[in-house]
């Protein structure tokens, strides 16, 4: 069947991201050496345009291209939240892309591939769709941790990542086999039809599904166990590459375990809360108390997020079918992970701004940054305060919301370990302000910071407090994109 | 009809300050100080007037100020003061402007120093406010996070030990306060996290007394309840003089203040369960805070401990559910909040110059710093509950109040009434009074701001020690309903 015009608007983000991506291909080609940053700023054009694209999507709810996609308010949240994490990382990036890495223009392009696989992935309504979109993500991610050519470390990390990646999408794709092997169906709304009939041909299989699933999508996001791969890739990665993975492919992972679940499982949620549960346990345990022990701080923050996808797996076991307290789960997902993306966002840029400075990203080489670089530390005191639940910023909101939420699911045993966590996160977060704040700087003097750079770290301290002291707007919107999940 | 920004106002202004300090300069540091005193003073007048012009014949809550937040989970930012709350707003607002000019002399990281004050202050004022459970949370750990860098940048002895203990502490009993709190919501099934929602829902005995103790403990450690205290004398050790000030005269006193706030107004068969057990806590609270403030060398050591064992006299009166006792533990709030302030800008006075704290060292200080001397003995007088003086009142009627149900308890207590008088009168002597020690005829009395600061706080202590009425009558009109309604449970 030909697509519709209706088709073609409705999936309009993505055909212009993709038309973009190659543009800037294409520009690569054309651009002397001395103005490949330009590539940087068309990219962030083609964002705004991808963005306002979306935003004039607005209310609609149409499924397009005879089903396999669906454009609703939860996939609309997503794009614009894909693409202002992807303008971020672009900004991030235009330092240290220039000075340390080679091949910009496949860089920027890759970027937006992957944030176009992204978009699709969470406008997808049936297994195929996803997998394809999923497969997209980890591609253009795969080379581009791997992107820092001579750096052995990189290399490293882009390996591992791209061989454990492989196989967790081979996994995923065996369970979602299985899935259709026992219901007959690959889209979601048919599939969560079929298994409301009662069990199907074996449950076994279908047991092995879900199993199968959990592990490849818990890869994805870096759940314990499946998260070995995070710290060598997070570390070896180019900084806002690792700044990419950490927060937007989580929330991509996290698009489509809710779309699963919600749409395509949701007769099975109340067997499976249990498992969900203790996979959301052992990742907040395993993530936090591991993260004590880091000297490097990318690997650091590569534990911390692990701690947090715990968090947002607690918001999955206190899913339901039922409307009002599974929305309300949803919702502080959502909730959680855009403020989680500004906040870790702005760590990162902290990061990168240090290591533009001085070449080093070891916790003891933060040393003193708060006369080195008063604004930034005090910006990195700001977002891992966020991270570790503190109020005026947006991770105590947010937090607050999905412990609400599983308190509503009888989970109040989880979040008992939850904040306990949250205690313990709180210590190694500490260990990296008193590094800024009480330990003398070794050379005096304060460091040259790029203006783009402050501009961009105040923006994002900007959102993360004002999401903590007024989530009205955001909660409103995170609200009506989880509404539509339960329709 | 009165109206209702002065509560939202003494929290904003506090929190507006601090974005404001941190947009100046480092170099502005006389400017940085004036906006601080500004506010302070602003906030100082604020509270007066909420004190002054709170209805005391009328109960509840006055002042009210409601907005919708996130009505999605039921949370409104809903501020208001009751009997109890106004004589703790008033409080901080005179720790707040005293803390402030005591500080005047600072010169190392003026900005950062002032701003995490404001944010500190901030959080103080919201959390005695707050009308939603969720607020109260909000602003409680608020009041928590500048304690961190505020007593680890400009601390002195083991300040990154002292720092990250008393961080650690505090957390931990905020921990059991969110729990208590999420299940406290779930189990109303009311949607709402607003305290005048909650008081009308009756929870299962069972639930309660399952709960009161997330709440007794997790409160509890930020009230210095004992054996939870250990945080309290190493940070106040550690703390630089405004910090010290605030905490241990103001913060120690969230916590209590959440102990009644929420625990026994929401939960009042649970605090007939456990409120026996808070009694001996108390009672060893009283005890061994004494005796261990007897056995210190280091000046501020000494006032940590007293600080520990005025608290207990505190907790003991909320303890034993009796209207005479817990209105004198109410008071002994604001009179010890009043008096530990004193005695920690003292001792800041004396270790800027001497940079000792060690008692064994000092003698006849009382001949270079004759104004110090003074505010101390009064200050350590009111300790030792001295008639004429605030102690006298506070203490006074949480021994009667005692009395009349747990006479044994009354009596331990009056022991440690007894020991508070052997340590401050051999602190006053050994430190003050007798023949000058040679190496301490370079040290010159407080400088004027300090001075200014200091006085407020004696004549805080004298006025309420000598026209306790206004300030009983106030905590009277709060605290007879809050009993009433733990104990009509029966």
């Amino acid at each position: 069947m030909p697509p519709s015009a209706s088709d073609l608007a409705l999936v309009a983000p993505e055909l212009w991201l993709a038309g973009w991506a190659f543009l800037v291909f294409t520009a690569d080609l054309f651009l002397p050496a001395t103005r490949k940053t330009w590539l940087a700023y068309l990219s962030l054009a083609g964002l705004v345009v991808v963005a306002l694209s979306a935003l004039s999507l607005g209310g609609v709810s149409a499924p397009a291209f005879g089903g396999i996609l669906v454009v609703d308010r939860f996939a609309v949240f997503f794009k614009l939240l894909f693409a202002v994490i992807a303008a971020f990382v672009i900004l991030c990036s235009i330092h240290y892309v220039q000075k340390r890495l080679s091949y910009p223009g496949e860089y920027y392009a890759l970027i937006l591939l992957s944030t176009l696989g992204m978009m699709l992935l969470a406008a997808s309504a049936e297994l195929i769709t996803a997998y394809i979109s999923l497969e997209l993500v980890s591609f253009s991610l795969y080379v581009l941790v791997s992107y820092a050519k001579t750096n052995a470390k990189s290399n490293e990390g882009g390996m591992k990542y791209m061989l454990l990646g492989a196989f967790a999408s081979a996994l995923l794709l065996y369970g979602l086999s299985f899935l259709y092997g026992v219901t007959g169906e690959t889209s979601f709304e048919a599939i969560a039809v079929a298994l409301k009939g009662g069990p199907t041909g074996g449950s076994l299989a279908l047991s092995l599904a879900v199993v199968l699933l959990l592990a490849g999508l818990s890869f994805k996001v870096a759940a314990v166990p499946f998260h070995m791969w995070a710290p060598d890739a997070y570390e070896g990665a180019p900084t806002p590459v690792t700044a990419f993975i950490a927060v937007a492919s989580k929330a991509a992972g996290f698009a489509l375990v809710l779309r699963i679940f919600v749409e395509a499982l949701s007769p099975l949620l109340a067997d499976w809360r249990g498992v969900v549960a203790l996979l959301a346990a052992l990742t907040m345990v395993v993530g936090n108390l591991v993260a004590i022990q880091q000297r490097n701080i990318k690997r650091m923050l590569a534990y911390s997020s692990v701690g947090q996808v715990g968090y947002l797996l607690v918001g999955v076991a206190a899913l339901t079918p039922d409307p009002e307290h599974g929305a309300m789960a949803t919702s502080a997902m959502l909730l959680h992970l855009a403020g989680y993306a500004a906040a870790n966002l702005a760590a990162f840029l902290v990061v990168i701004l240090l290591d533009h400075a001085t070449g080093k990203d070891d916790i003891p080489d933060f040393a003193g940054l708060a006369e080195r670089a008063p604004f930034a530390a005090l910006a990195l005191t700001a977002s891992l305060f966020s991270l570790a639940g503190l109020p005026i910023f947006a991770g105590f909101v947010t937090k607050f919301y999905i412990f609400a939420a599983a308190a509503q699911a009888d989970l109040l045993w989880l979040v008992l370990l939850a904040t306990l966590m949250s205690l313990v996160s709180f210590y190694y977060y500490l260990m990296v302000v008193k590094q800024m704040y009480m330990v003398p700087a070794p050379e005096p003097g304060r460091l040259r910071v790029p203006a783009l750079l402050t501009g961009t770290l105040a923006v994002l301290l900007a959102l993360v407090v004002f999401i903590g002291v007024w989530p009205q707007p955001l909660a409103s919107a995170a609200e009506a994109a989880s509404a539509v999940l339960f329709r | 009809m009165i109206p209702d920004p002065p509560l939202a106002l003494t929290v904003a202004i506090p929190f507006a300050t601090a974005i404001l300090i941190f947009l100046i300069p480092e170099r502005q540091q006389g400017l940085i100080k004036l906006l601080a005193t500004l506010a302070g003073a602003l906030c100082l007048v604020l509270s007066l007037w909420i004190f002054v012009a709170y209805n005391f014949s009328r109960a509840g809550f006055q002042f009210q100020l409601q907005s919708n937040w996130l009505p999605s989970l039921g949370i409104t930012f809903h501020l208001g003061v009751d009997g109890i709350s106004v004589l703790m707003v008033l409080l901080t607002g005179i720790v707040m402007f005293t803390a402030i000019l005591v500080t005047w002399g600072l010169t190392y990281r003026v900005k950062d120093f002032f701003a995490f004050l404001m944010l500190l202050v901030t959080g103080v004022f919201g959390t005695f406010q707050s009308l939603d459970l969720f607020f109260f949370f909000f602003f409680y750990e608020l009041a928590i996070i500048p304690m961190y860098l505020l007593i680890g940048v400009w601390g002195s002895t083991r300040k990154e030990y002292g720092a990250l203990k008393l961080t650690i502490f505090l957390t931990a009993g905020s921990v059991l306060v969110w729990v208590g709190l999420l299940a406290t919501y779930v189990a109303a099934s009311s949607a709402s996290f607003d305290l005048l929602e909650l008081e009308k829902v009756t929870f299962t005995a069972d639930f309660q007394r399952f709960f009161f103790p997330f709440f007794l403990v997790g409160f509890g450690v930020l009230a210095g309840l004992w054996p939870f205290h250990t945080w309290s004398p190493d940070g106040h050790v550690a703390a630089p003089t405004a910090v010290s000030m605030l905490h241990a005269g103001v913060l120690m006193k969230l916590g209590a203040f959440g102990i009644i706030r929420i625990g026994v107004h929401l939960f009042p068969e649970g605090a007939q369960t456990w409120m026996p057990l808070l009694l001996v806590l108390a009672t060893v609270n009283v005890v061994y805070g004494a005796f261990s403030a007897m056995a210190q060398r280091d000046l501020k050591f000494v006032i940590g401990y007293s600080s520990v064992s005025h608290m207990g006299y505190v907790l003991m009166g909320f303890a034993t559910l009796n209207v005479v006792a817990m209105n004198g533990a109410v008071l002994q709030m604001f009179s010890h909040g009043i008096m530990t302030a004193l005695f920690f800008a003292l001792v800041g006075v004396i270790y800027d110059q001497a940079h000792t704290r060690d008692i064994a060292v000092f003698g006849g200080l009382a001949r270079r710093m004759g104004t110090v001397a003074a505010f101390f003995a009064v200050g350590g007088l009111a300790s030792m509950g001295l008639p004429g003086l605030s102690g006298f009142v506070a203490e006074f009627l949480v021994f009667v109040g005692t009395f009349q149900t747990y006479p044994v308890v009354a009596v331990l207590g009056i022991v440690g009434a007894l020991a508070t008088a052997v340590y401050i009168l051999r602190l006053l002597a050994l430190a003050f009074l007798g023949p000058l020690n040679e190496r301490w005829t370079g040290l010159t009395d407080m400088n004027r701001y300090t001075w200014a600061g200091t006085s407020i706080l004696v004549f805080c202590l004298v006025l309420v020690g000598l026209w306790p009425g206004p300030f009983i009558d106030r905590i009277a009109t709060s605290v007879g309903p809050l009993v009433a309604r733990a104990l009509g449970a029966l």
